[in-house]
């Protein structure tokens, strides 16, 4: 009774243990190797900076053309307003 | 100079839809990578700022000693157009510097005197805007200072240790990279006449209504 008792506990433990032991973490590195590069997938993507900066050019000229747009409307709006208002004095 | 208005803006468009496509087909620099292509665009900017720098002061001094409503609406629109072209140059610098230098700003004698030269066109404008009577006498003063800074900003490379490419870079560009570095330099000059005329004319209409509200007063 007592070895079958035995066994079971035996067996738990080792059906227990392989998990825990599959879920430990990679052993630490024991070296470290020298590179003179950055490896390529921790560099910095160049696309994403280029296509920023090519977008943002435009846009900055394509909001001024529109803000000059606007205030010459603006200016002209005003002009018919008082245009209309002058030959009723 | 009406009738080249439209040609002018018509050039300046195509030229500036073309040239990411001419910058496209321009080889890499070897260390940099793409990110060296931001330079097709970030030099010519500052190149445009420096001009439109150029005339604000030279019209600022005119109008300084010789007053004239028509030069001073020059320097307006070409201060106006300095900001516009340094804040092209203060994002496009950065956003290439992250990558070179693994930085986006370094406070190096380049850059600081830079933004310093964007902060004064924009003092300037600040003060036409709402510095009262007299503020254009002010401003033209100012941009004239304005002037002045330009060379200390160019030189800035040659003169102090700073993390920025030399101005050597540019004359000893090779051909298949000095083409479309010329190319985009000669859309943004023409870009800055179109924007020019442009704002003048936004000026003369703006001092119209100026002499028509006088008149309806009167």
């Amino acid at each position: 009774m007592s070895l079958r008792r035995l066994l079971i506990a035996l067996t738990t433990f080792v059906l227990l243990s392989a998990p825990a032991f599959a879920l430990q973490p990679p052993p630490g590195q024991s070296e470290f190797v020298p590179v003179d590069s950055v490896p390529l997938s921790d560099q910095l993507p160049a696309a994403p900076l280029l296509v920023t900066a090519y977008a943002f050019v435009w846009i900055a000229a394509m909001v001024y053309v529109w803000s000059i747009w606007r205030r010459l409307n603006k200016v002209e709006d005003e002009m018919r307003a008082l245009a209309q208002k002058m030959p009723h004095r | 100079m009406r009738k080249a208005f439209p040609v002018l803006a018509a050039l300046a468009g195509v030229m500036f839809v073309a040239s990411p496509f001419v910058v496209a087909r321009a080889p890499f620099e070897a260390s940099m990578g793409i990110v060296s292509k931001i330079f097709y665009f970030h030099v010519p900017s500052w190149f445009a700022m420096f001009t439109a720098i150029a005339i604000c002061g030279v019209c600022g001094l005119i109008h300084l000693f010789k007053t004239n409503p028509r030069v001073d609406r020059i320097a307006e629109a070409a201060a106006e157009l300095a900001v516009l072209f340094g804040l092209m140059g203060l994002v496009t610098g950065p956003l290439w510097g992250r990558k070179a230098w693994g930085v986006w700003w370094q406070w190096d004698a380049k850059l600081t005197i830079a933004l310093l030269l964007e902060m004064t066109f924009i003092s300037v404008l600040l003060v036409r805007k709402y510095g009262g009577a007299g503020s254009d006498k002010l401003a033209a003063a100012v941009g004239i200072f304005g002037l002045a800074v330009v060379p200390f900003v160019y030189e800035a490379v040659n003169i102090w240790r700073t993390i920025h490419p030399l101005t050597s870079v540019i004359p000893t560009l090779p051909a298949t990279m000095g083409g479309p570095f010329w190319f985009c330099v000669a859309t943004y000059m023409l870009l800055l006449v179109v924007l020019l005329m442009l704002r003048v004319n936004l000026g003369k209409r703006q001092a119209a209504l100026d002499e028509l509200y006088l008149a309806y007063e009167d």
